[in-house]
């Protein structure tokens, strides 16, 4: 659980307190000017309500500069990030033809795969020409071309199931799914900080939903304990089934779940476990294999294991892994295979050639040097951040690192500072978390050299400095650590 | 104020102290005639047997009778002036107090103690950790799913080429209906090479969600390019074309809201209207006298309806039954009764209309009038993703709001630079769109007198669905019996039609039938096989 000093908590209320109330101010005067001029609803409700985006017209719009900025070549480890400008104080932002080449910790690139590859394009550009970009056909009607069908099966195999179904989207994947496999009379119990297509999914499915503490698989045993026993609300029946759902790797905490515990009290408490790899499948494990290999859990032990191929793969759509039957059952029933278009063949070329690598099978040792690469790359990074005194969240291995900054003044600062020296960064605030737990997120990819890395850390240093977000007293540097970075250097 | 607080203490302190006395006086003043009468009879028959008892009260009745009262009325005065001896004198805020202001005081008190206790609940037993682990033993979960059926075995059929007008199926040319290709951009040559140097250039996923570093300037121009194409003031693209409807509803619908919707919609909508949670009211699939008479019960029943945001939520071409909207209908009612319209465009927009724009254009309607335009660009844009497109302020708070676009990674961009180049296609190539016209009309003409089957569609709509004439009853036999159709025109005909498609999540009831996708790129000896077969395989099958 993340504590916070207790002089930063004050802050950051009062941050927010002060923000709120300038705002409200400002809408007052506006309402004041609104009253003057006629009103132009016509007998309509209006269609944002004003408390509903508050938060966008007067906290989000100050600082709207730090996200959604474009880019204007792949997302690899360095991007072109387009300059932009407003003229209305961060109301709207118009771009400029400028951009400058900065240093790209934001992109879930995790192994590189999301620019030009040797071995991939080629190969995808191949598939363009034969299969065009779309098959504009649902996969139960025209949208299975043989690439979908040898990409379910090499899916499936690469995952460690006997039977995969691909979707066109991840977030898609979880809401269409979710329903097909559960409903009235169901439970499902869900990780608290779970993403929200999760959410999503759970919600369109009708099912109860229970939510337990964050990656702590004692408070779960004591929820199903409770719930088992309880039965339905009302009814008291016993429940149909349960579904128990986490994540791999926690993508605004960085934290890896501890499947083997959580896999060991669903089994005990015969309920079922829905493992969503969106982070975790090919980025960390011996052989990219997800969070089932990197914890030793055995994949027969998951029931539905679902990931995407946006971060890892670098191409778009989601997946789910089970055994055949479930799959046939999917494949029959789940919206997304009988009513959305298939995946892009192209795309799906690019994840069978992108396993290929990571497998070894393209005939180079290209992707064990990817996965030793990110797991490098991330250890050292982290333990850098930490010895600098920075609040980092997650675990080791880990490719995704959040670096705490509490205070909302904080987001925008830290933001700009790195990009002053072509850094881009992510910075998150309220909704995405918590009010008072705004924070950075790094992720690191495969593709960053240790000069690359040198380069930020410096740079997150001094900014860090700059916004004092180093909460944490730096560790004492060791002579031999100063041998190396000099070496290094 | 304390003076009379602490005055109030005192008196009160009094009072209690005479109340214990009055308790000990009354229980002698309530029993003792009791024992008086049981010591007269007692003393007049203490020698005589019980079973003469009787008989003696019967004669000293009238006499005791008289006695008793009187002991009465004299223990009752006694009582009276003890009860008044100690508080004769006393004169409390000018008023004497007597002995009943005692009972009252003592009444008063017990109504307080009553009041003070808890009201009585059955005592709660909380199951034991022995029974609660007693019972997670005899749970027994359900299975994750049903068991597997036969029909649940079939097999789509697998394309060893594109999904173009012809396709490869089994090694064999077929003429391909069902891909919503409907301008025939498949395989075309301009969208090809703008979606390589796109490859080329950025890879193939955009390894971010748009606020993340995932916005690349090809999103940015293909955005603009939408929102010039339907002069609209501001586009937002979405990743998936099913995600657009179920991401936008939930944006602008909330718990309390009012929304109207088709009967017929498609799955993507009815998700998002479950998603947002309002209160949902189905007309009659395209029928605007239904339409007309739920606004008006709306609108009339609850007077709250005004002050709450109210949609009607239709599809453009509808993918369930190829039905075209009376979009002119409903901006006329949508005024009359104030409502704002949500209109899902993905099988009109580049098919409908002079040049391609849609519906609006089709009906001549101002696309201002519709508020908020969703669409699938998987269909005749050949590509994939989909976007929402209306006025700046709806489009900027979907930006922040909506979960499709916020929390899933964006468009790969060499699909939205496909997007960008089938536009362009399609305002440089206004036979298309002529050629799919005349298509449609071909086909029509071909199928008007089939047996067994008959057209459901709009005669302008790109989708051709024929329902069946006499329907088994059961949906599940209907699409049994039109699937082995679609299976005898693939394998004896080489034609790749489809019939309808229900997942047991689709709550649209309308009749299942054939759906025939038309294209620009079919000629008319394609349009000629395909409506023969299906008449002799309808002929043969159904009647």
């Amino acid at each position: 659980m993340i504590t916070i000093p207790y002089l930063t908590a004050v802050s950051t209320y009062f941050s927010y307190g002060l923000l709120f109330a300038f705002g409200q101010l400002r809408d007052y005067s506006r309402l004041i000017f609104d009253w003057c001029s006629t009103n132009n609803l016509h007998g309509y409700a209006p269609i944002c309500l004003a408390h509903e985006d508050f938060y966008i017209r007067r906290l989000y719009h100050r600082i709207q500069d730090c996200f959604n900025r474009p880019i204007s070549s792949a997302p690899d480890s360095w991007v072109d990030v387009i300059e932009r400008y407003s003229n209305d104080n961060n109301k709207t932002l118009k771009r400029t033809t400028k951009s400058t080449r900065c240093l790209n910790l934001g992109s879930y690139n995790y192994l590189g795969f999301g620019s030009f590859d040797e071995y991939c394009t080629p190969r995808v550009i191949e598939s363009l020409k034969k299969f065009s970009a779309s098959t504009c056909s649902s996969r139960v009607d025209a949208g299975t071309t043989s690439v979908h069908a040898e990409l379910e099966e090499c899916v499936a195999k690469y995952v460690g199931k006997p039977a995969a179904i691909v979707t066109g989207m991840g977030f898609a994947t979880n809401s269409a799914i979710i329903p097909v496999l559960i409903g009235k009379g169901g439970l499902i119990i869900s990780d608290s900080l779970n993403h929200t297509s999760i959410v999503n999914g759970a919600r369109g499915s009708g099912a109860t939903i229970r939510v337990f503490q964050h990656n702590t698989p004692a408070h779960l045993e004591r929820v199903l304990k409770e719930q088992i026993a309880e039965g339905q609300p009302r009814t008291h029946r016993p429940w149909k089934k349960i579904i128990v759902v986490v994540e791999g790797i926690y993508s605004m905490e960085g934290e890896i779940c501890q499947l083997p515990e959580i896999v060991s009290v669903c089994k005990k408490y015969k309920a079922y476990v829905y493992l969503d790899e969106a982070h975790s499948i090919g980025a960390i494990g011996k052989t990219g294999r997800g969070v089932c290999e990197l914890l030793g859990v055995d994949t027969a032990d998951v029931d539905i294991m679902m990931g995407t191929f946006t971060k890892s793969f670098g191409s778009c759509g989601g997946y789910i892994a089970g055994s055949k039957e479930l799959i046939q059952y999917l494949k029959y029933h789940c919206p997304a295979h009988l009513y959305a278009t298939s995946i892009s063949t192209p795309s799906a070329q690019q994840i069978i050639s992108a396993i290929k690598v990571i497998l070894g099978e393209d005939g180079s040792n290209r992707g064990a040097q990817k996965l030793a690469r990110i797991r490098e790359n991330s250890n050292f990074f982290r333990a850098e951040l930490q010895k600098m005194g920075f609040e980092v969240l997650g675990d080791n291995d880990s490719p995704v690192m959040p670096i705490m900054l509490y205070n909302p003044a904080k987001i925008p600062a830290f933001s700009r500072e790195c990009l002053r020296e072509n850094v881009a960064v992510v910075v998150v605030g309220f909704p995405a978390t918590p009010l008072l737990l705004a924070r950075a997120r790094i992720c690191i990819s495969a593709s960053h050299s240790r000069e690359d890395l040198i380069k930020a850390l410096k740079v997150i240093s001094k900014a860090g400095d700059l916004t004092g977000i180093k909460y944490f007293p730096a560790a004492p540097k060791k002579q031999e650590e100063e041998k190396d970075r000099i070496k290094l250097d | 104020m304390f003076g009379l607080l602490v005055l109030f203490f005192f008196s009160y302190r009094f009072l209690t102290f005479k109340i214990l006395v009055v308790v000990k006086f009354e229980s002698q003043s309530f029993a003792s005639p009791l024992l008086w009468a049981n010591d007269i009879s007692c003393s007049k028959s203490t020698r005589i047997s019980s079973n003469s008892l009787a008989a003696l009260c019967s004669i000293h009745r009238a006499k005791m009778d008289t006695n008793l009262v009187e002991m009465f009325r004299a223990g009752l005065n006694w009582v009276t002036m003890a009860l008044d001896a100690p508080s004769a004198r006393v004169v409390l805020f000018g008023v004497r107090i007597q002995w009943h202001i005692f009972v009252e005081v003592l009444l008063g008190f017990v109504i307080v103690i009553l009041l003070s206790q808890k009201s009585y609940k059955p005592p709660k037993r909380p199951l034991t950790e022995q029974e609660i682990d007693e019972l997670c033993d005899e749970w027994v979960p359900e299975p994750l799913i049903p068991p597997i059926t036969e029909d649940m075995m079939h097999e789509p059929p697998v394309l060893e080429s594109a999904a173009g007008p012809h396709t490869t199926v089994n090694g064999k040319d077929v003429v391909n209906f069902a891909s919503a290709n409907y301008l025939g951009l498949i395989g075309h040559q301009k969208l090809l090479e703008s979606c390589t140097s796109a490859l080329e250039k950025y890879g193939v996923g955009s390894c971010g969600p748009r606020g993340f570093y995932g916005t690349i300037d090809v999103h940015l121009d293909c955005e603009t390019r939408i929102s010039k194409f339907l002069s609209t003031p501001d586009t937002i693209l979405y990743s998936y074309g099913l995600s657009t409807m179920f991401s936008t509803i939930p944006c602008f619908c909330k718990k309390g809201d009012i929304i109207v919707a088709d009967e017929g919609v498609h799955w993507g909508i009815q998700n998002g209207l479950q998603l947002s949670r309002s209160t949902i009211v189905y007309f009659k699939h395209n029928d605007m006298d239904s339409l007309r008479s739920t606004l008006e019960k709306i609108m009339t029943k609850n007077k709250r309806s005004k002050n709450l945001r109210r949609y009607i939520v239709a599809e453009a071409v509808y993918q369930n039954s190829g039905q075209i909207a009376p979009l002119d209908e409903i901006v006329k009612l949508k005024e009359k009764y104030k409502f704002r319209v949500i209109l899902d465009e993905s099988n009109s927009f580049g098919v409908l209309g002079r040049s391609g724009r849609g519906l609006a254009e089709h009906h001549g309607v101002p696309i201002e009038k519709i508020d908020v335009v969703t669409a699938a660009m998987g269909h005749a844009l050949a590509t994939e993703g989909g976007f929402c497109t209306g006025n700046a302020r709806i489009i900027d708070y979907q930006r922040l709001s909506s979960s499709g676009y916020v929390f899933s990674a964006s468009l790969p961009p060499y699909l939205a630079s496909a997007a960008i180049t089938a536009i362009d296609v399609i305002d440089q190539n206004p036979e298309l769109l002529v050629k799919m016209k005349h298509n449609i009309a071909l086909l029509w003409k071909g199928l008007k007198d089939i047996k067994g089957m008959s057209l459901a569609s709009d005669p302008e709509s790109p989708i051709v669905f024929l329902k069946l004439e006499k329907s088994s009853g059961s949906t599940k036999e209907d699409l049994l019996l039109l699937e082995k159709m679609a299976d005898r025109a693939l394998k004896e005909d080489s034609l790749l039609v489809v019939s309808s498609k229900k997942s047991f999540l689709d709550k649209c009831r309308l009749p299942v039938g054939i759906k025939l996708l038309v294209s620009a790129g079919h000629s008319e000896s394609d349009l000629v096989k395909v409506s023969e077969s299906l008449k002799r395989l309808a002929s043969e099958l159904l009647l």
